[in-house]
């Protein structure tokens, strides 16, 4: 009987494999184009917009327009590729008051839900991991399609205490807000047409 | 005969006179100090806080500007001209001419420094002030150092200022600096 189980157990296994390869092997296809790709964020500084953005991230998408339900996104984002455009400023982004890149070199995001909308528009739920905090997030995405490559746009608010982005002495929200605006342009190959 | 109204500073001429000279020193020694500081929350409400006074200044300056050119001050008393020679007076006339030029100059290249290196202003963390100059890191490196020459220079002529203030006062006794100081009860 115990047997029996295991071996059920191990066609199940098996089942779920296969399934996951026919979902890669469809989907094997749909790369992020890094150089026409962009992720930013804008934060305050004592009420002045500061720019920044991550010069190094990848994505791991399983994606059908039509079926948006059954999609996966995955991000992953190296931290050490920060910048916001000023050498002192990012001489610091590494150290561990920010984003402690030795101990969390990336941070990522995995969805749980994709929802259409309709009209190229989109809401992917999911979970972003920033220093090893977990929180959960909600974007809005658009898709627009340009012959081969298919363009997602986006922005979303984060609080940056949530992730502990900017601790210590910098944990003070009247010298750099705990709003966080995040922005992105994501080019992708092999998305089907919708 | 009241000779007093005619020889001294109005009240209003000496309000800016004297709350510039305070707002300057204070300004400049923020902006001494905060340029050495190492990356920090304290650094980056300095830098904000000389921004926001550097604007002030501006606007002072501006006003002050205006009610020079809408007032004529008290002329130098005869004998106080006749005991300059003429590189005094050339001097004399040059310095103010030179400070009023670095009161719009200085504030104005800090204003487009901090533009160019892609930090806008936005006074006392409420008012976005425009961008005189585009965000532009090369730009910014080339302005950079005009901002503190141009400060050290007005610094330089203030002390000339001052110095030549208490030369008159107390080695000339000429009774000069009682035309700024609202207290004076001697002519």
């Amino acid at each position: 009987m115990q047997e029996m189980t295991m071996k059920f157990s191990t066609l199940f296994k098996l089942g779920a494999l296969g399934a996951a390869l026919l979902v890669t092997a469809a989907h094997a296809d749909q790369k992020l184009l890094p150089a026409q790709s962009e992720i930013g964020f804008v934060s305050k500084q004592m009420g002045v917009p500061v720019e920044g953005r991550f010069k190094k991230f990848d994505a791991q998408i399983a994606f059908d327009p039509k079926k948006p339900e059954v999609s996966k996104i995955a991000f992953t984002i190296d931290t050490g590729s920060a910048t916001v455009g000023a050498p002192e400023s990012d001489a610091e982004l590494p150290k561990a008051p920010w984003f402690n890149v030795p101990k969390f070199p990336q941070a990522s995001f995995q969805s749980s839900a994709v929802k259409g909308l309709g009209a190229g528009k989109f809401e992917v739920t999911g979970k972003l991991s920033i220093k090893g905090n977990v929180r959960d997030v909600v974007v809005p995405v658009t898709l627009t399609q340009n012959g081969a490559t298919t363009v997602a746009t986006g922005a979303f608010g984060l609080k940056r205490l949530g992730f502990k982005i900017g601790e210590g002495d910098w944990a003070d929200t009247s010298m750099v807000a705990d709003d966080v605006q995040v922005k992105f342009k994501l080019a992708l190959s092999g998305i089907a047409k919708f | 005969m009241n000779s007093t109204s005619t020889t001294r500073y109005s009240p209003v001429a000496m309000a800016l006179h004297w709350i510039l000279a305070i707002a300057l020193v204070a300004i400049f020694s923020v902006g001494v100090y905060m340029a050495d500081l190492p990356f920090s929350p304290q650094r980056l409400k300095l830098y904000n806080w000389h921004k926001w006074a550097g604007v002030c200044i501006l606007i002072l300056s501006v006003l002050r500007l205006l009610w020079r050119l809408t007032h004529t001050p008290p002329a130098l008393p005869g004998q106080v001209v006749n005991a300059m020679p003429g590189w005094q007076t050339a001097a004399y006339h040059a310095t103010h001419g030179l400070l009023y030029a670095l009161f719009f100059i200085v504030p104005l290249v800090g204003w487009a420094y901090s533009s160019a290196a892609g930090f806008s202003i936005v006074l006392f963390g409420v008012l976005p002030l425009p961008d005189f100059v585009p965000a532009d890191k090369a730009l910014a490196e080339l302005i950079k150092p005009w901002h503190e020459i141009t400060a050290f220079a007005m610094a330089g002529l203030a002390a000339m200022h001052v110095a030549a203030a208490l030369k008159h006062h107390f080695v000339d006794r000429d009774g000069l600096l009682q035309r700024m100081l609202p207290t004076a009860n001697g002519q």
